[in-house]
């Protein structure tokens, strides 16, 4: 996966309360490869198009926002369904961080997993950022990983936490299977011993 | 140092591998369920060079993209549903996994199975796919649904990194009334705490109220908790869990079953245990709900008028309600009484099972459907049971249309869809926009609600129907 340190770009503001991952690609295109050429259209799809195919004018439809790689969102951006193609369809997009309040667990994992950084901010500092992003149409923002912090379009500092395993995973790029296998033996011993002792379990 | 536990810490602690100094923990996972949609996680992992680590400890079945129509893989339309139903089927037969195919009886909706076949335990680490699979900590498990990146570490490791969750204890007291059931419990658990209040938390459930519910009542409990935006929902193991799990096709025989049972009965959380967050609600008023809005946050019980957003002090709330009133064709003031339904859909994962179907008969019997009506059952045995106790004749007679197992209208990607504008009454959960098909508009219910509202053309209090 693409690794995170820091990325400079247009602020698109999403004003959408649990904006849910059957919004962020709806189910109907959950069957589709990856490679899909028409990927992209996925994200946001029935926010963005009538049902003839025009565009609606959602704001990621409208430049200079289309431009955007950074997504600034409401509470709960990603409950609900814990489809990957969620993240899929950001990072067809280019969109490699969203800013929200608070995010579906399952979603949250997803985006760490794939090189999107999700950073959680106070909800007035979402709110400051999303005005500031619609005051000035373009505005970029700064997302820097290594000092935890995001610079709005007004300059000022917002700092964010992160848990620094995510932290190392997206700086790093890491893939987790390979990391993991690096404690083969480690498995491979706790498996035994914990086959063991609950044979219950794996004997019927 | 308090060294008491939550249920929730007691399980997992046991299954960790090892742990990192930032805290996140390397889980052992014991069960992993997947269904169609993830069928290109096979050629993804061979083509990673990896190979599956456990494949007896993998179990899939079809559901996302069966049409309820079809009892056999020729019965799908060509095309992707078929292919990714025959996808999932090819890839167990090369890699050697279990798998319940369409002409299996045992086939069906994959939180229904696996509870059903005994493949869910107390005490079990168990993922899958979906974030549904909370449904399975009823039985007194940890289950969590994951993405399908988390699902190619577990197949190649049968591990899965997590971090430690927070503990929540939501406490329920109260005798339900008739006619109230455990989805009226969810849909007030989630009101009270808010879609994203569980975000971070395992929860627990306990008190009088959950102890008094059926294990299948308890399922509906836990499926909805992700709707409260909990990966992980539990209910620590009883006697009516240890008959649920007894004699199932997988669940430990002879004298594993006594090993099993002497862990089971240390699977409770510590007396002065410590939870990060407690919640207490009073199950005593409460009604059959009925959700009005795009989360399953917003509902009211059934004599309840809409709210009006101009009364809602946050704002956030209010812009979400007035989005949700206008995309639902629906004004504030009026009557959940008066909503009329366009067709009535009960089955998904969250109230599918024998008990589901029974409630829904009882409403069904001696009177007829007057809306379109899809009573899908949530597994090949779930169905049998029915036919066996004449439900199925039950809802033909009331003019209902009875249907092969799957997940049917809950996800709509099977060809079961609303068109736009179109309304349902639908035991499923969740009423997002488009969540039916683009442009349609859900409302969460029980399974007698729904039929309720099948009889009637429109919402109604069942505990008035004679």
């Amino acid at each position: 996966m693409q690794p995170f340190s820091s990325v400079t770009a247009i602020g698109v503001p999403i004003d959408i309360p649990n904006c849910d991952t059957d919004q962020i690609i709806p189910a109907r295109f959950l069957r589709r490869a990856k490679d899909d050429p028409k990927y992209a259209t996925f994200l946001l799809h029935d926010l963005r198009f009538n049902s003839d195919g025009s565009e609606t004018d959602f704001i990621y439809n409208r430049a200079p926002y289309c431009d955007g790689q950074i997504v600034v969102a409401d509470i709960n951006w990603g409950c609900g369904s814990s489809r990957e193609t969620a993240v899929d369809a950001l990072v067809a997009n280019h969109i490699r961080a969203v800013v929200a309040p608070s995010f579906g667990d399952i979603h949250y994992n997803n985006c760490i997993r794939n090189g999107v950084l999700p950073v959680r901010l106070p909800t007035t500092s979402c709110n400051q950022l999303r005005e500031q992003l619609h005051a000035a149409p373009g505005a970029q923002m700064t997302i820097d990983l290594e000092t935890q912090s995001v610079t709005g379009p007004d300059q000022a500092l917002y700092p964010f936490a992160i848990d620094v395993f995510d932290r190392m995973r997206l700086l790093e790029g890491l893939d987790d299977i390979s990391l993991t296998q690096q404690h083969e033996k480690t498995i491979e011993s706790f498996e035994a011993i914990y086959r063991d002792q609950n044979a219950w379990a794996f004997d019927s | 140092m308090n060294t008491s536990k939550t249920l929730f810490q007691k399980i997992f602690d046991r299954h960790v591998v090892l742990e990192r100094d930032s805290g996140d923990a390397l889980l052992y996972i014991d069960r992993h369920l997947i269904h169609d949609l993830h069928h290109r996680a096979f050629a993804t992992l061979k083509a990673n060079g990896q190979t599956i680590r456990r494949p007896e400890l993998l179990f899939g079945t079809p559901d996302h993209s069966v049409p309820t129509t079809a009892r056999t893989l020729v019965d799908i339309p060509q095309g992707e549903m078929r292919d990714t139903v025959s996808g999932l089927e090819s890839a167990a037969k090369e890699m050697g996994f279990n798998h319940f195919d369409l002409t299996d009886d045992r086939h069906g909706i994959v939180h229904v199975v696996g509870p059903e076949q005994g493949i869910t335990l107390p005490g079990l680490v168990l993922v899958c796919g979906d974030s549904h699979t909370s449904t399975h900590g009823a039985l007194g498990c940890i289950a969590f649904g994951i993405g399908a990146t988390e699902i190619q570490h577990v197949l190649a490791t049968q591990t899965l990194w997590q971090r430690r969750p927070r503990n929540m204890r939501i406490n329920i007291d109260g005798a339900l009334g008739p006619g109230v059931t455990a989805k009226d419990l969810a849909l007030l658990t989630i009101a009270e705490i808010s879609a994203a209040g569980g975000a971070g938390f395992a929860i627990e459930y306990t008190g009088s109220t959950i102890r008094a519910l059926s294990v299948e009542g308890r399922m509906t409990l836990c499926n909805m908790t992700i709707e409260a935006g909990a990966k992980s929902g539990i209910i620590a193991p009883d006697e009516k869990t240890i008959a649920y799990v007894k004699d199932r096709p997988f669940s430990p025989k002879g004298h594993r079953w006594n090993e099993a049972l002497t862990y089971w009965k240390t699977l409770s959380s510590d007396t002065d245990a410590s939870f990060d967050h407690e919640v207490l609600i009073d199950a005593t008023a409460l009604e059959p709900r009925v959700t009005w809005g795009n989360s399953p946050q917003y509902s009211g019980s059934i004599g309840d008028t809409l709210p009006n957003p101009a009364n809602e002090p946050n704002s956030i709330k209010r812009s979400e309600m007035e989005a949700a009133l206008t995309y639902m064709g629906l004004q504030a003031g009026m009557a959940i009484s008066d909503i009329k339904v366009d067709k009535v859909f009960i089955g998904s994962c969250t109230n599918s099972r024998i008990e589901d179907l029974r409630a829904a008969a009882a409403i069904a019997k001696g009177r007829q459907a007057v809306v379109p009506t899809l009573v899908v059952p949530g597994s090949g045995l779930v169905k049998k049971q029915a036919e066996a106790e004449g439900l199925d004749q039950i809802f033909k007679t009331a003019g209902m249309e009875w249907r092969e197992p799957g997940c049917s209208m809950c996800v709509a990607i099977n060809g079961d869809t609303l068109a736009p504008e179109e309304r349902s009454a639908s035991t499923s959960n969740r009423n997002f926009r488009g969540r039916q098909g683009k442009g349609s508009r859900t409302h969460l219910v029980s399974p007698a609600m729904a039929a309720g509202a099948a009889i009637m053309g429109h919402f109604t209090d069942i505990r008035s129907l004679n």
